[in-house]
């Protein structure tokens, strides 16, 4: 509940219409992607300068405000639901592409820039900018380096982190802080660049943010291999690394999965296989994007590949891609409730995990579909459910936390690359134990003394109890 | 609750009948079959105009499941947002989850309508418009031609002149210039109910002819020019007499069994008429042609026939591209003398995110001969038109559509052709907004079709 005082303050910085609390702004922003999650806000506001943003933190910190940013609101983990009330700062006004500066090859914009926009225009120049979450179409910038997004590329351009080199970001306190710039080499002290990527607004609010880019690869060649066992494509994918081979996109897609991608796209994927590998090389020597597709089409059949399929053109590749994307939305299809992990593991146990998390669902008798990043180790099980069935809804949680203890005794994670947010705070201590918890905490404490930045996220009250204690 | 908490709560403890009607009203499943990824937002245009999540199909996907989850109470500001939907659907197709949004509106202004208190002016004016006009033929007829006398006799011009225009909106005053000259008589009037395929020959199909109810007093030309398109490629046609508006804007504004009823009354017409297919050459009218299947799909009666109905409409340029012998198209005369003519294309949203046909009006104009298709960018997006939507919301209507005109400027087009009334007027109104008449012309797409027949 804010004070009319502070809502008249909150109105002047912005002005009158920047600044909502009626009920259908509080409804509209109770929620993000994050399944079954929701909370009301006091209010939204929609800062348009890096003075505004200022401003309303001064007075968020002096009145003890929570304030969540917010960009597209598409996050997995709920870090954009107020949890503890507050104020939700929407950032989608501050979207401006500041600069592309082709002598340095950086990219300088405002966090609330379309990510799919940006990469439009990256292109356009015939430049790259590798991060490419698969919801690249509605995320924003600032939404992405606050979540360290990954995407398809990660196994050989890695993901958010490796390309953030300067920030702008404003402290609850208001102060304005610059972070690196377009500097290629920086160690003058601690690293904040990197500290606040991934802080998912736990820090600061991101006001700018310079990237690098690179240049484009000039050939890219995308393959499909299908497999009658589900083992032998989870192996396949260990054995490509073990290869010293580093294709840009490695994606792992299981026949549940690929069926409701096929029911959206109709591009022809096969039914009948139990998974599929997509994926993709590119660079600037033909000869050697079609040495390392060749390479990987003997590894596959090696393997046990029942067919293996180079796309035939650019835009066969492209719709391969889009299809791969929209799998998480298009799972949405079989049930109401679709919830989405995220666990990680090194890429030689990505056949164990996939077994594992087959097992687990079975134990619990939930459907779990999985796909991911599996060059990455990164894999998504993805359970297809109903929030009103209570009962089952217990099966899934509780299949979840077995899952991530496996991926931890695994020596993998709980999360990936979509963040620890309200969802995954109670495992984090699994994976950082309990003396990495309070060192965080204390960096926490340093930026925000007062816990106004996005407050119940990465920290929970009460950690899990581990299921198996180990290590 | 006390007047003077200051806390909005949301959800009111007494009985919000708008609510109630809404919970029985809207399909909870297909609410919650909504993941709230996002993806549907950048095809929004009110969501792009405003950048406010309330004004995005996730936002009032939120708003209808916030009522019937009795976190908020519908007020106006609800109210409001309903209305300030296009209903363009341009989120239905983009949507991996694959909810849809169209029904969920329909029902939501249905129980919308139902509950609201019109102001006393406006109630006369919607029954005479829903209930008295636009179901009946042969009053649209009679106002085609009183339209048509007050055209003529230059009282247009006397009104223009008198400065009673200036009353009324800008939008107003623009449209009324627009606004083609009104037949009194209709397509039947002056074809007949029955148009054999051209030149004696066997024909393909027999095809019904849906006229609208606008359409054919306002664009009777163009209905002419459907039906002798039709037949050039191969088609008996039949334009059934019983047939009357579809009932889209009925569906529209909330009137959903007004809008059954004159469904029911189409589907009688062409069974009667024994026709293969219904044709139809208004992305509008076609859209809720194809959905008389589910608008009808608890009515015993009518339910089989509908859906039998709805399988066979077909929009003309997807009957042409798809079934017809497709006849020979040649630019005549060239725009500037010497380069090919350009043209360009505005998608009917309802023909390309409904009917799923957007491809086939390209394909036609990519056959024409002297022609070149440059393609709009963001075609696919709603100009603003929206059945009634520019009257009743000027402003985002005209935002939408003076963003459309910079990419419309850019294809330096000498024709922007469009396959639904609505979308062909405010594309003429765009053109007359940014004086453009003078390089430009907005067109039908049959009737350029047709105009450029090779004979
Ligand atoms: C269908 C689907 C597919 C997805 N695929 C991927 C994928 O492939 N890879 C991946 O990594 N993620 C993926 N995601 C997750 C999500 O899209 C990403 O986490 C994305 O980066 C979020 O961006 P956003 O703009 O929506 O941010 P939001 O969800 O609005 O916010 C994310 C976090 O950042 C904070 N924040 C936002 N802006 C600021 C700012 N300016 N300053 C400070 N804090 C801020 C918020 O408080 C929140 O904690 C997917 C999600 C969906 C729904
Ligand atoms: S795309 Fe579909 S599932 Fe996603 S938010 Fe929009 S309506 Fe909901
Ligand atoms: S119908 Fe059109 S205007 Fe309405 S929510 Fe969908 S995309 Fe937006």
């Amino acid at each position: 509940m804010l004070a009319e005082s502070i809502r008249q303050q909150l109105r002047q910085i912005v002005g009158e219409a920047w600044f909502k609390d009626d009920p259908e702004a509080l409804v509209t922003h109770s929620y993000d992607a994050t399944p079954m999650v929701q909370n009301l806000p006091d209010g939204v506001i929609y800062p348009h300068t890096r003075e505004h943003v200022s401003e309303i933190l001064k007075l968020a910190n002096e009145h003890r405000i929570p304030i969540v940013g917010r960009g597209a609101g598409s996050n997995l983990c709920g870090g954009t639901v107020a949890t503890e009330g507050g104020i939700i700062m929407v950032m989608n006004r501050m979207n401006k592409l500041i600069e592309i500066d082709q002598e340095n090859l950086t990219a300088t914009f405002q966090p609330g820039l379309n990510t799919k926009e940006f990469h439009l225009a990256v292109e356009a120049l015939g430049l790259f900018y590798p991060p490419d979450p698969s919801s690249m179409v509605i995320s924003t910038l600032g939404g992405n380096i606050m979540e360290c997004a990954g995407g398809l590329r990660g196994l050989k351009y890695g993901t958010t982190k490796d390309y953030v080199i300067g920030l702008e970001a404003v402290l609850p306190s208001g102060e304005i802080i610059r972070t690196g710039g377009k500097l290629y080499k920086d160690v003058a002290g601690y690293d904040l660049t990197k500290l606040l990527v991934g802080s998912e607004g736990t820090l600061a609010i991101i006001t700018e943010a310079t990237v690098k880019l690179l240049p484009a690869p000039k050939y890219k060649k995308t393959m499909l291999a299908m497999y009658k066992d589900i083992y032998a494509a989870a192996k396949t994918v260990s054995a490509i690394i073990g290869h010293q081979i580093i294709p840009a996109t490695l994606e792992f897609i299981d026949n549940p999965t690929l069926r409701v991608v096929e029911a959206f796209n109709k591009i022809g994927l096969p039914l009948d296989m139990e998974a599929v590998l997509l994926i993709e090389q590119d660079g600037n020597d033909m000869v050697q994007v079609e040495r390392d597709i060749e390479a990987m089409t003997r590894i596959c059949h090696e393997q046990g590949a029942a067919d293996v399929k180079i796309a035939s053109s650019a835009e066969e590749a492209t719709k391969l891609m889009m299809a791969r994307r929209s799998a998480l939305s298009t799972l949405a299809r079989i049930r109401p409730t679709t919830i989405l992990e995220d666990a990680t593991v090194p890429r030689s146990k990505i056949a164990d995990m996939v077994i594992e998390i087959n097992k687990i669902a079975k134990k619990y008798n939930v459907q779990i579909c999985t796909f991911g990043h599996a060059g990455d180790g990164n894999l998504h099980p993805t359970c297809t459910t109903d929030a009103r069935d209570k009962d089952e809804i217990h099966r899934v949680e509780q299949a979840f936390e077995e899952i991530f203890d496996a991926a931890i005794r695994m020596g993998g994670t709980i999360t990936g690359e979509h963040g620890v947010g309200m969802m995954k705070a109670p495992y984090l201590e699994w994976k950082v134990g309990e003396a990495g918890i309070e060192l965080m905490k204390g960096i926490k404490r340093a930026f925000d003394p007062n816990n106004i930045m996005n407050p119940g996220k990465i920290f929970a009250k009460e950690s899990r109890k581990r299921l198996v204690v180990q290590r | 609750m006390s007047e003077t908490s200051i806390k909005p709560k949301l959800a009111s403890t007494s009985v919000n009948p708008l609510a109630e009607r809404l919970k029985l009203t809207l399909n909870y499943d297909e609410l919650s079959n909504c993941i709230r990824c996002g993806f549907c937002q950048p095809s929004c245009p009110t969501f792009k105009e405003t950048g406010i999540e309330a004004a995005s199909p996730r936002g009032r996907l939120a708003l209808m499941k916030a009522v019937v989850d009795d976190l908020m109470v519908p007020d106006e500001a609800f109210r409001e947002q309903m209305d300030l939907c296009l209903g363009c659907r341009a989120c239905e197709p983009v949507c991996p989850a694959d909810v849809k949004y169209g029904q969920l509106l329909e029902q939501t202004r249905d129980a919308i309508e139902k509950h609201t208190e019109h102001r006393w002016w406006v109630k006369p004016i919607r029954n005479a418009v829903f209930k008295q006009l636009f179901p009946n033929q042969k009053r649209m007829r009679l106002l085609g031609s009183a339209l048509r006398i007050y055209q003529r006799f230059g009282i247009q011009g006397l009104v223009q002149k008198s400065g009673f225009m200036k009353l009324l909106p800008d939008t107003m005053s623009q449209m009324e210039r627009i606004l083609p000259e009104a037949s009194a008589k209709g397509v039947i009037e002056q074809l007949g109910t029955y148009v054999p395929a051209s030149g004696g020959r066997k024909p393909i199909a027999t095809v019904g002819m849906f006229r609208g109810c606008i359409m054919d007093v306002l664009f009777t030309e163009t209905n002419i020019n459907t039906v002798k398109l039709l037949s050039e490629a191969g088609f008996d046609v039949v334009i059934p007499e019983a047939q009357n508006c579809c009932g889209a804007l009925h569906a529209h504004s909330g009137e959903l069994d007004q809008a059954r009823e004159l469904a029911k009354k189409n589907v009688d017409a062409f069974r009667t008429a024994g026709v293969d297919y219904i044709i139809s050459n208004a992305g509008g009218c076609g859209a809720l042609l194809v959905e008389y299947g589910h608008l009808l799909h608890d009515d015993p009666e009518y339910a089989e026939a509908a859906l039998n109905f709805a399988e066979n409409v077909k929009d003309v340029s997807q009957m042409l591209m798809e079934k017809g012998n497709i006849p020979q198209f040649a630019v005549k005369e060239n725009g500037s003398g010497h380069e090919r003519v350009a043209v360009t294309y505005q998608d009917s949203c309802h023909l390309r995110n409904v009917m799923k046909a957007g491809n086939a009006p390209r394909d036609l104009m990519n056959r024409i001969e002297g022609a070149r298709l440059v393609e709009l960018q963001g075609a696919d997006r709603c100009c603003g038109s929206a059945g009634i939507y520019n009257l009743v919301q000027p402003q985002m209507s005209m935002d939408i559509l003076d963003h459309k005109m910079e990419h419309v400027k850019q294809t330096q087009a000498h024709y922007l052709l469009t396959s639904n009334p609505g979308c062909l007027l405010q594309m003429k109104l765009g053109i007359e907004r940014e004086q453009m008449s003078e390089q430009m012309k907005a067109v039908h797409i049959v009737d350029f079709l047709y105009e450029n027949l090779v004979k």
